[in-house]
């Protein structure tokens, strides 16, 4: 191994990593507010990715119907309930308002707007437009029902949501595998190494959005209320803070990063409906490796998995996937070892 | 997509009487049943969607028999294949096979239909399904081309082009597996050194370590083995990263999702594959090129679509029943364990069988039946299939 390949192995491990880290922290994010440990995070990675290429191509992308779908099926939950008067009536006029004309909103941009030929700023707004409500309707269609049902059943029902959205990721964006232009493309050579300007901006991004994370719980009173939350469900409800919002906040949140880094890999490689779960998976090392706890240590430790993978890829490809998914026993016997045990769940 | 309505409530009452003779009628006319398992959800559903399209496209009547088709999904998941196929054996008493689509889950249900004694006509890839030949595998019939056929052609092209390094990136499974066997014996035997051999995963998002590896050992030349869009990641990163020798493809990488995601990134690949792909350029003199238009303008018929290769491999099995469904015929009756016997041996004397991926010859040894005229070398070139020249 010379130097050149050496920096070429690191830039390849940063940039995936960058995505891991992402998963990883909004991974940390929805486990310490909800108790969901979220398997179908890749699913939003993969949704984003195709979404973009579907709109790239200029074709009217089905998860607006998807969208549609899900937003009547939350309109017809409230109206059950709210005829059941086993939910206290929420103001219902303006939000009735809004399920019904977001997806068709969303139906218009998809089917009128020229998809193909838009700026791509506009077509990264218009994909997470699309995708950013599935992270909410999800939370409130699947887990809000079951909110204080013990861990082992959100994550088996987390286990359940992922396998169907895989499902319906076949329906919607069919087996073939797609890529997109890439959001900058350009090569920027430095003393005679190459760097792709899309690595910069997949780094520059993720970094943007940890610290947009990092300022939003640090300073502002929604981020604090999350953070609350995600201490002491108990003492945050007492203080007024709504669970059923937390978790959507959280839920939108995640979908939002998950679309994000969909769109960032999406021109790096080729994604297909069921891609998600393997890159997810890596940032859940990342998000073990932090306790499920700390965004710092997890958002380093997906970049670490980010780094062993391309430099195990290189030494014993064969081998590669094994000695990633290895790296999480040791940490384990570690936190196991060292983890003060604390039940404060009730 | 959405069917097209029937046009009135007569119509569909019609098709319901019509729907019960034909139920009420079948067992009294002498019906041969065939079992189909397809891949048409699943990982493995870009092989298997078009081999589903083409069921209605094999024949319903062979001599004086009828031929019902019962069609399964086994959502590419091996298990799923297994149970499928023991319900078809069980309660349909199905007469043969045709699929599955995936290699593994063809593996997976050898010994079941040999237990059974039902014949299966695979459509799929990998060579390990018919060899080496044993006791089960004699009831297994494979429509593809056997590795070695396709690999030769290419290290034939290879040995024209003198290149005297290779590298291949192999995907991590019995496919990408049994490539690196077969291309390394037959490189050995062709003065061709083999410089690196990498593997990759389908779900990989990176394939950058891996082709900097094989960049670092500088070959001539490269193999990518892999199926399906799993192909163009290691071209196009190799691309990327200003490798200029040739690269070679397998069969597996013919497929119109090839071209639509390598776009400029893979032209002048060189593949050896079926005939199919490079129609138009086809000297009429090949007695598959007819055959391979039918299919092809029956499938887009029916669809509306064109059908990828592996559609053919199951309209190449229907081929192959048509020819020994009557042979078998004469010696008992459908529906028995000795008509399946007879069929099988019946398969097994298959002789010049021209088919759409070409001409099948079967023997007690070679249950794929292919010889050379069953591939052509294939370049990219404008972004579509070209014949190499």
């Amino acid at each position: 191994m010379n130097f050149q390949i050496a920096v070429l192995l690191g830039q390849d491990g940063i940039t995936n990593g960058a995505i891991y880290a992402l998963l990883a922290l909004s991974i940390v994010l929805v486990f310490t507010v909800t108790r969901v440990l979220l398997i179908p995070q890749g699913e939003f990675v993969a949704y984003g990715a195709l979404t973009m290429a579907a709109i790239q191509a200029g074709q009217p992308s089905a998860v607006a119907w998807l969208v549609t779908l899900l937003f009547a099926a939350s309109a017809a939950v409230d109206v059950a309930l709210l005829l059941m008067r086993s939910e206290r009536a929420v103001p219902l006029r303006w939000m009735f308002a809004g399920k019904l004309v977001y997806p068709l909103l969303m139906l218009l941009a998809v089917y009128k707007l020229p998809l193909a030929t838009m700026a791509m700023p506009l077509q990264i707004a218009l994909t997470l437009a699309l995708l950013v409500p599935l992270g909410p309707l999800l939370y409130r269609l699947v887990f809000q029902p079951i909110a204080d049902a013990p861990a082992l059943v959100l994550l088996i029902v987390s286990i359940a949501l992922h396998v169907s959205m895989v499902g319906v990721g076949l329906l919607v964006f069919g087996p073939g595998g797609a890529s997109t232009t890439p959001l900058v493309d350009a090569i920027i050579e430095v003393g005679g190494v190459r760097i792709k300007a899309q690595t910069l901006c997949v780094i520059a991004v993720a970094l943007l959005l940890i610290g947009a994370l990092y300022l939003m719980f640090g300073r502002t009173l929604y981020g604090k209320a999350l953070r609350a939350a995600a201490m002491n469900r108990m003492g945050a409800r007492l203080m007024g803070i709504s669970p059923v919002f937390a978790g959507k906040a959280t839920f939108s949140l995640a979908a939002l990063i998950g679309a994000m880094s969909g769109v960032l890999i999406a021109p790096m490689t080729t994604i297909y409906y069921d891609s998600g779960f393997i890159i997810s998976l890596k940032g859940f090392i990342g998000s073990i490796i932090g306790g499920l706890v700390s965004y710092p240590i997890a958002a380093i430790g997906a970049v670490v998995v980010g780094l062993i993978e391309a430099f195990s890829a290189f030494y014993a490809s064969t081998y590669k996937e094994i000695i990633v998914f290895t790296l999480i026993i040791p940490v384990l016997l570690w936190l196991s070892l060292t983890s003060k045990h604390v039940e404060d769940e009730e | 997509m959405p069917s097209k309505p029937l046009k009135s409530h007569k119509s569909l009452t019609a098709l319901a009487i019509f729907a019960a003779i034909a139920t009420f009628a079948a067992p009294v006319l002498a019906q041969v049943k065939i079992g189909v398992v397809t891949s048409s959800t699943g990982p493995t559903a870009l092989v298997g969607i078009s081999q589903k399209n083409t069921v209605p496209l094999l024949p319903t009547k062979i001599g004086d028999l009828t031929v019902e088709y019962i069609s399964r999904d086994d959502a590419s998941d091996s298990t799923n294949s297994v149970t499928e196929i023991k319900k078809l054996i069980s309660e349909s008493n199905i007469d043969a096979l045709i699929g599955p689509s995936g290699s593994p889950n063809a593996m997976g249900v050898i010994q079941f239909i040999a237990d059974a004694g039902v014949p299966m006509l695979a459509p799929v890839g990998t060579a390990a399904v018919v060899l080496p030949m044993t006791e089960p595998k004699k009831w297994v019939f494979k429509t593809t081309q056997n590795d070695d056929i396709i690999a030769k052609a290419l290290i034939g092209q290879m040995v024209k082009m003198k290149v005297k390094t290779l590298g291949v990136i192999a995907l991590n499974d019995p496919y990408g597996e049994n490539w690196v066997k077969v291309v390394g014996e037959l490189a050995a035997k062709n003065d061709i050194k083999i410089v690196a051999t990498e593997r990759f995963l389908r779900t990989d998002t990176s394939v950058t370590a891996q082709s900097l590896k094989v960049l670092a050992a500088a070959p001539d030349a490269v193999l990518i083995a892999a199926a399906g869009g799993p192909t163009v990641l290691p071209q196009t990163t190799l691309f990327d990263q200003g490798y200029k020798g040739q690269i070679f493809q397998t069969h597996g990488a013919a497929l119109p999702d090839f071209l639509r995601l390598g776009g400029k990134k893979v032209e002048g690949t060189i593949l050896a594959a079926s005939l199919m792909l490079v129609l138009p350029e086809i000297a009429d003199s090949n007695p598959s090129k007819k055959m391979a238009i039918d299919y092809i303008a029956a499938y887009e018929k029916l669809n509306g679509s064109k059908p990828a290769t592996f559609g053919a491999n199951v309209y190449d099995a229907g081929l192959l029943l048509q020819k020994a469904i009557p042979i078998a015929a004469q010696k008992a009756k459908p529906g028995t364990k000795e008509f399946r016997a007879a069929l099988r041996d019946a398969l097994e004397q298959t002789k010049e069988l021209v088919a759409t991926q070409g001409v099948y010859t079967m023997t007690a040894a070679d249950h794929s039946g292919f010889d050379d005229r069953g591939r052509e070398l294939i370049t990219v070139r404008d972004g579509n299939w070209k014949l190499l020249k």
